[in-house]
């Protein structure tokens, strides 16, 4: 009755962004820093990147746009946070709130047309044909690109010297300290990367996903990312299934409205809802490995003093 | 140095306060539930707002707020604007209703204009917009276009407006071709160009390949586009969002009604009662109709359009069924404007059931 693979396609399509900006996010929280300022860096990394397309700049040009927008935007939360010690919880709302602002005021003139060059879908022959996975094989480039960033990532944390380095700082800075790392230098890289990605995630939105451009555009996602990196327990590869879930589970719900299936639609909205407090549940239920995977010294300033 | 300057700085010589009432501009002020940038919605009531500002000049003096949620928020920023002297405020939501009517009982001397909703105080008064004559306008173009004969509908929250521009674009579609279906999905938000995305997605995947949205973003045509069938704009001219999907574009007009209102309060007597216009009084329009409609299409949309216009023909003329076969409106006769205000039935042909129904 439901064609399974539209349902997965829809499915990716929102949780690629989600992706991209929970793994920068991931970064950052591993090296010891809260950025909640996702959202606001997404906003303007869209924006960013919808301006680059619609002055003729090309998609590869957009990209760049975006993630340094976004990097900019959280060097200025590493200067307030990591330099001059501000909280991070309110620095991280600020850029939020910043980012939301300064995003709908200086794109007034970009909304109201669509992005003249996209991202064309991809489908790798033969793989793209399979049933009910296929769709994981027919994604634009930035879909390709988020699966490759996260598998590199995810090696980069665990297998590799620069990993080890930015888990200690995120672990115990003063033990990264004491073994003459620089901690604020390695948080800074950390909180860059992480607005690099969500300003990738924005560039996604804008120029691959909805090809427009329009206030609030990214409608809350970057507070999901944020949930994502709880969710998947700070791990990377659990981000893909959190992603998954998120895009899935509305998915699902509206397929089954279209499909004839009368269940009260309020009740499928809330799914998603319901579906993360029962996952958080059954990962909290182990209070020993939550804590154990939260990183230390998480959102605590460090004086790197002399 | 203007004359009210001068008198401003010859009464700061003398050390007398001024008021000079005569040559105040008349502050009118504007509450909107999305961002003026929305595309949709908002955008078109703010094309309305400049459109004041463009006609009347320093007369008046417009404000608007932007992005202000249906709830208790809505008191405090339109008790704000009251208190702050504009005399004319417009709130643009449904759910604006009940803070308005409270905040206009504290300022009797101010007016209060609030679109779509149904409760008026002696100084609340309704306006709407009849969008369900575009949206039956676009249910014929849509029953012309479409091969599958499966329409979609991404459909904001179950209220009344909703639920019939629903009907009005499938009767509109069986007019034209009298086994069309539409298929109807819930996203229960105004604005969520994710959601929206998604919900498209699944009705395209259920084989609807023309679809109506009325959601306040244009995500729905886009997607339309990217996958290769047909949408519409809504609320603004959506044409350059999707140029090959777009079919046409159902239009809100608060210019003229806007400015109505503001010339009776320059004149001092303000505009009062409720007023539901529509494409006779220009409230709305369908625009933007595609070079690629069929010749049958662009005629028929014509002859209906001057239909409503005239006055001759009203949307819901009977017969019209339900979805379960029962007469709703019998032949000859035509839904009252109450009767059309409280729809919250499915028209024949509309899949599914009223949620909470």
């Amino acid at each position: 009755m439901i064609a399974l693979e539209p349902l997965f396609a829809s499915a990716i399509g929102a949780a690629v962004p989600l992706l991209f900006a929970s793994l920068g996010e991931l970064v950052a929280e591993r090296a010891g820093v809260l950025n909640l300022g996702v959202e606001g860096m997404m906003l303007v990394g869209a924006l960013a990147a919808f301006a680059t397309v619609a002055s003729g700049g090309g998609v590869a040009l957009a990209v760049v746009a975006g993630m340094a927008t976004g990097a900019l935007a959280a060097l200025a939360f590493a200067v307030l946070t990591l330099t001059l010690q501000a909280s991070q919880v309110a620095a991280g709302l600020a850029l939020t709130i910043v980012g939301a602002g300064l995003s709908a005021f200086l794109g007034r003139g970009y909304v109201g047309f669509r992005a003249p060059a996209t991202f064309e879908d991809l489908p790798l022959p033969g793989l793209s044909g399979l049933p009910i996975v296929g769709p994981a094989f027919s994604m634009n480039l930035l879909g390709y690109l988020a699966i490759a960033m996260l598998a590199a990532t995810a090696w980069m944390l665990s297998s590799t010297r620069w990993g080890l380095v930015l888990r200690t700082v995120g672990e115990s800075p003063s033990v990264a300290r004491s073994l003459g790392l620089n901690v604020t230098r390695v948080r800074y890289a950390a909180t860059l990367f992480g607005g690099a990605l969500a300003g990738l995630a924005g560039c996604y939105c804008a120029v691959a996903q909805f090809k427009m451009w329009q206030e609030g555009l990214t409608s809350g996602h970057g507070w999901i990312a944020l949930a994502l990196v709880v969710f998947a327990g700070w791990r990377p590869a659990r981000l893909v299934l959190g992603a998954l879930l998120f895009g899935g589970v509305t998915a699902l719900g509206l397929t089954l409205q279209a499909a004839g299936v009368h269940i009260s639609p309020f009740a499928l909205s809330s799914l998603p809802y319901l579906a993360t407090i029962a996952v958080l549940v059954l990962i909290s239920s182990d209070q020993r490995a939550l804590r154990r995977n939260a990183p230390a010294a998480l959102g605590k300033p460090f004086f790197d003093g002399d | 140095m203007n004359f009210r300057r001068k008198l401003l700085v010859a009464a700061a010589v003398l050390g007398i306060a001024v008021t000079a009432h005569a040559a105040d501009p008349l502050k009118v002020g504007f509450v909107y539930i999305g961002p003026v940038g929305d595309g949709g919605w908002t955008f078109a009531h703010d094309a309305g707002r400049k459109a004041v500002e463009k006609k009347f000049g320093p007369k008046v003096q417009t404000t608007y707020v932007e992005n202000v949620p249906e709830n208790a928020d809505a008191e405090r920023v339109i008790r704000d604007l009251a208190a702050k002297g504009h005399s004319v405020i417009f709130t643009t939501s449904f759910g604006y209703m009940d803070s308005t009517l409270k905040v206009a009982k504290s300022f009797p001397k101010v007016q209060f204009y609030h679109a779509t909703g149904f409760k008026s105080s002696p100084n609340t008064h309704i306006y709407n917009s009849r969008m369900y004559e575009p949206a039956y306008l676009a249910g014929i173009v849509a029953g012309h276009v479409s091969k599958n004969g499966v329409l979609g509908f991404v459909a904001s929250f179950p209220i009344p407006e909703v639920v019939r521009n629903i009907n009005a674009f499938t009767m509109g579609a069986r007019a034209v071709n009298p086994k069309i279906t539409t298929k109807v999905v819930w996203v229960n938000t105004w604005y969520d160009p994710s959601k929206e995305r998604q919900a498209a997605e699944s009705l395209i995947g259920a084989g609807a390949d023309v679809l109506l949205q009325n959601t306040d973003s244009s995500a729905v045509l886009q997607t339309a586009q990217d996958k290769g069938v047909h949408a519409f704009g809504w609320d603004s001219d959506m044409t350059a969002y999707a140029p090959k999907a777009h079919l046409a574009s159902a239009i809100e007009v608060w210019g003229g009604y806007y400015a109505k209102v503001v010339d009776a309060a320059l004149a001092g007597k303000p505009l009062k009662g409720t007023v539901w216009g529509g494409m006779k009084e220009g409230m709305n329009d369908f625009v933007s109709l595609s070079a690629e409609l069929p010749e049958a299409a662009q005629k028929m949309v014509g002859e209906k359009r001057a239909a409503i216009v005239s006055g001759k023909w009203s949307v819901f003329t009977g017969p019209i069924l339900a979805a379960d076969g029962s007469v709703k409106v019998p032949a000859g006769k035509a839904l009252t404007d109450k009767e059309i205000d409280s729809i919250d039935w499915y028209s024949e042909g509309v899949e599914g059931k009223v949620p909470g129904k």
